[in-house]
C-alpha cells in the first residue's frame, strides 16, 4: 500500500499553496464581512484552470484526477470557505454531470466554456420542502404540445453560486407513476437551464452563518421553457443523476472541510507558540499540547478518507460509500477541530481579525449541505445492511 | 527566436535558514523552490513568447543535483517548451566561476538569441554567474533588467537596466545575456493540466552528463573552483536599539534622516 503523492500531485498542491496564500488569503475576512462574491478569484482561477480540474481536455479542462481537484479545493479552503466551495460546487454538481451524462452537443455547447471557467455552474434539487426526502420536489417539466420543449414551473432554495451561475442543472418531476402498491411516485428528470431564460428569475439570497461570499438565492421557474435538446441524461432518471453527481460533490465538500480544519489547526499552532499566559507559552502547557495532538490525528484520518474517496472516483464506478464516509467524518472533524481551536485562543479566537471563528462558522454548514451527517450515515448504513 | 533561462533550485529562506553543524546550508531541511530572480527572468522569456508562440521556444537550464529535475518540471508546467539539467558527480562543490564555465560549457552546444539568467540567488546572493557566462560565450550583458522588449525583425533587446539612482535604457543586438530582477514581472502560476504535462512526456527533459560539455576539466568543479570557504558564521546579533526622546515631530524627523545619512542609507 503506498500512501505516497506522485509528483504530479506534490506539485499540483505547491501551486494550489502558492495561489490561495497569495490571492485567496488576502481577501477571506473581507469576503466573509462584506457577504461579497469574490468575483476577481474566480477570474483569476479561471485564468489558470481551476474552475474545471478533472474535465478532459478535449472538452477544456485539465485533464486531471479527482485526487488533484480535491487538493485544490483543501488548500483554497485552508485560506476561505467561500473561494473553495464555489470551485467544488461549480465542478462537482454542474460539470460533471454534464460530463457523465451529457451528449456530444450538450458537452461542447456547455461543458467546454465551464471547463474552461467562461461560465460558472451551479445545481439546484433543493426545495423549501424537499431537501433529504427528494420525494417531496414540487418543481415540475411538462413537455410542450408540439414537445419541442419543456415548460418548467417551481423553486429551488439554497443554492450555491446562485446568482453568479451562467449554467445550472436543475431537478424536476417529469412523470408520476404508481408502484406495485398503488402508491404515486414521482419521476424525476435533469434539465440543463440558461441564465436569462424567460421565466427562470431570483428569489431570496439568503443570509447565512458562514461561507458569506458564496452567492446562496433561491431559483423560481415560472413557466420557464427549455429546448427539449437540455433534457440532461434519459427521462424519468433525474434521481439516479442527482444522487451519482451528490456522490462526487460530497468529495468536494469533504475536501473543503478538511481544508477548514487544517487551516484553523495551522493558525493554532502559531498562536500557542506566541501567546503567552503564566510567563510561558500557552503551547507549553500539556492541556493544548494533548489537544494538538488529538487534533492533528483526526486530520490526518480525514485527510486519509479524503484521498481514499478521490482515488475511488478515478477507479470504480461506484464510490458513493467511500464519499459518504470522507464527508462524515471530514466535516465533524471540522466542526470539532474548529471549535477547539477558538477555545485555545481564547478571547481573541472570537474576535473576527483572527479568522479561526470565520472557520468555525464556515465549518458548520459542512456537516449540513450536500447530504447531513445523518444522510451519510443512511448512506453508510445503508451499503452495510444491504 | 530561441531562448535560454538559467534557473536554480535554492532553499526556500521563508520557513526561516537551517545551517549543518559545519556552518553550512543544511539543504535537505529546506523546502526547495526556483530562485525567485530566475522566476522573474523565466516570465520574462514566457512573455516574449507570448506574443509568437508559434516563432519562440523557451529552453529553461539548471545545473545540481538530479532532484534539480523538479524545478525544470515546474519552469515546464508555466509554459517552458523544454528542459536541460546538467549533473555530474564531477561538477559538484562549484563556485561561481566553474559554474558559469560548465553551463557556458552546455550554452556552447545550444541554439540561442537570448540567454535570461537571474540576477542572482537567494541562497549565494553573488550576482555573478550570468555575467560571467556572457564573458564565457563572448556576448553582450546586461543586468539588473527590469524591462524587457525584442525587436525580432531589428534582432535586438532593449533593457530598462536599474543602475543606482537612474535607469538606463540599453539596446543591444541578439545574441545577448540579461540578467533579471525579480521586480521584472509578477511571474505566472503554472497550470495543473501544465503540471501533469510536464510529467507526462520524458522527452521535454534532457539530461547531460560531463561528457556532453564544452568546458575544460580544470575549470569545473571543486578542483575547478578558486574560491575557498574559510570560515562559514552566523550573522553577528545586532546591537541594542537607541531609544531617544525628541522634543517634537520634526526633530524627530531630523534625528532619524540624520543616522540615515550618517549609515549612507540616503
Amino acid at each position: 500500500m503506498d500512501f505516497s503523492l506522485s509528483k504530479e500531485h506534490v506539485l499540483a498542491r505547491q501551486l494550489f499553496k502558492e495561489f490561495a496564500e497569495k490571492e485567496v488569503k488576502p481577501l477571506a475576512i473581507e469576503v466573509d464581512e462584506k457577504h461579497e462574491f469574490p468575483r476577481e478569484t474566480v477570474t483569476k482561477m479561471q485564468k489558470y484552470g481551476f474552475m474545471g480540474i478533472p474535465i478532459p481536455k478535449e472538452y477544456g479542462g485539465q485533464g486531471c484526477d479527482p485526487l488533484t481537484y480535491a487538493m485544490c479545493v483543501e488548500e483554497l479552503a485552508k485560506v476561505c470557505g467561500t473561494t473553495a466551495v464555489i470551485v467544488s460546487a461549480h465542478t462537482s454538481l454542474c460539470c460533471d454531470p454534464i460530463m457523465t451524462y451529457g451528449t456530444e452537443d450538450q458537452k461542447q455547447k456547455y461543458l467546454v466554456p465551464l471547463a474552461k471557467g467562461e461560465k460558472l455552474g451551479a445545481f439546484g434539487l433543493t426545495e423549501p420542502g424537499a431537501g433529504t426526502d427528494a420525494q417531496g420536489v414540487q418543481t415540475k417539466a411538462v413537455l410542450s404540445d408540439d414537445e419541442k420543449e419543456w415548460i418548467l414551473n417551481g423553486s429551488k432554495c439554497f443554492i450555491t453560486n446562485g446568482k453568479e451561475a451562467d449554467v445550472y442543472i436543475i431537478i424536476a418531476y417529469t412523470d408520476v407513476v404508481e408502484d406495485k402498491k398503488g402508491r404515486k411516485q414521482k419521476k424525476f428528470s435533469a434539465f440543463i437551464v440558461e441564465k436569462d431564460t424567460p421565466g427562470f428569475t431570483f428569489g431570496t439570497k439568503e443570509n447565512k452563518m458562514g461561507i458569506c461570499g458564496s452567492s446562496t438565492y433561491e431559483l423560481i421557474f415560472q413557466d420557464c421553457h427549455i429546448p427539449v435538446e437540455n433534457l440532461l441524461g434519459t427521462r424519468g432518471k433525474g434521481f439516479a443523476i442527482a444522487m451519482h453527481t451528490l456522490d462526487g460533490g460530497r468529495i468536494g465538500i469533504a475536501a473543503q472541510a478538511l481544508g477548514i480544519a487544517e487551516g484553523a489547526l495551522d493558525r493554532t499552532i502559531e498562536y500557542v507558540k506566541e501567546r503567552k499566559q503564566f510567563g510561558r507559552s500557552i503551547g507549553a502547557f500539556q492541556n493544548t499540547q494533548f489537544q494538538l495532538a488529538n487534533m492533528a490525528t483526526q486530520v490526518e484520518a480525514a485527510k486519509l478518507l479524503v484521498y481514499q474517496a478521490a482515488d475511488a472516483k478515478a477507479t470504480k464506478s461506484y464510490y458513493g460509500v467511500e464519499a459518504a464516509k470522507a464527508k462524515l467524518f471530514a466535516a465533524e472533524t471540522a466542526m470539532d477541530v474548529t471549535t477547539k481551536c477558538v477555545q485555545l485562543f481564547g478571547g481573541y479566537g472570537y474576535i473576527r481579525e483572527y479568522e479561526v471563528e470565520r472557520m468555525m462558522r464556515d465549518a458548520k454548514i459542512t456537516e449540513i449541505y450536500e447530504g447531513t451527517s445523518e444522510v451519510q450515515r443512511m448512506v453508510i448504513s445503508g451499503a452495510l445492511l444491504k | 527566436m530561441k531562448i535560454v533561462v538559467c534557473i536554480k533550485q535554492v532553499p526556500d529562506t521563508k520557513g526561516g535558514v537551517k545551517f549543518k553543524p559545519d556552518g553550512t546550508l543544511d539543504r535537505g531541511a529546506m523546502l526547495a523552490i526556483m530562485n525567485p530572480d530566475d522566476k522573474a527572468g523565466l516570465e520574462a522569456a514566457l512573455r516574449i513568447k507570448d506574443e509568437d508562440p508559434d516563432n519562440t521556444e523557451v529552453t529553461v537550464v539548471t545545473m545540481g543535483l538530479p532532484k534539480a529535475d523538479d524545478v525544470l518540471r515546474e519552469a515546464l508546467a508555466m509554459g517552458a517548451d523544454k528542459g536541460l539539467l546538467i549533473t555530474d558527480r564531477v561538477l559538484g562543490g562549484a563556485d561561481t566561476w566553474a559554474t558559469s564555465s560548465t553551463i557556458a560549457g552546455a550554452l556552447k552546444n545550444m541554439e540561442y538569441d537570448l540567454i535570461i539568467t537571474g540576477r542572482q540567488a537567494i541562497d549565494g546572493d553573488t550576482a555573478q554567474v550570468g555575467p560571467q557566462i556572457s564573458e564565457h560565450l563572448g556576448i553582450p550583458v546586461i543586468s539588473y533588467a527590469e524591462e524587457v522588449k525584442v525587436d525580432r525583425k531589428a534582432g535586438t533587446v532593449t533593457v530598462k537596466r536599474q543602475f543606482d539612482d537612474r535607469y538606463h535604457m540599453l539596446t543591444a543586438k541578439l545574441p545577448c545575456l540579461i540578467t533579471a530582477l525579480s521586480e521584472l514581472n509578477e511571474p505566472r502560476y503554472m497550470t495543473p493540466g501544465g503540471i501533469y504535462d510536464a510529467y507526462a512526456d520524458d522527452s521535454r527533459v534532457t539530461v547531460w552528463g560531463r561528457d556532453k560539455l564544452d568546458v575544460a576539466d580544470e575549470n569545473i568543479g571543486k578542483n575547478g573552483s578558486p574560491t575557498v570557504i574559510a570560515k562559514a558564521s552566523d550573522k553577528v546579533a545586532k546591537g541594542k536599539g537607541e531609544v531617544v526622546a525628541p522634543d517634537s515631530p520634526a526633530e524627530a524627523v531630523d534625528y532619524i534622516i540624520g543616522k540615515l545619512t550618517e549609515k549612507h542609507v540616503i
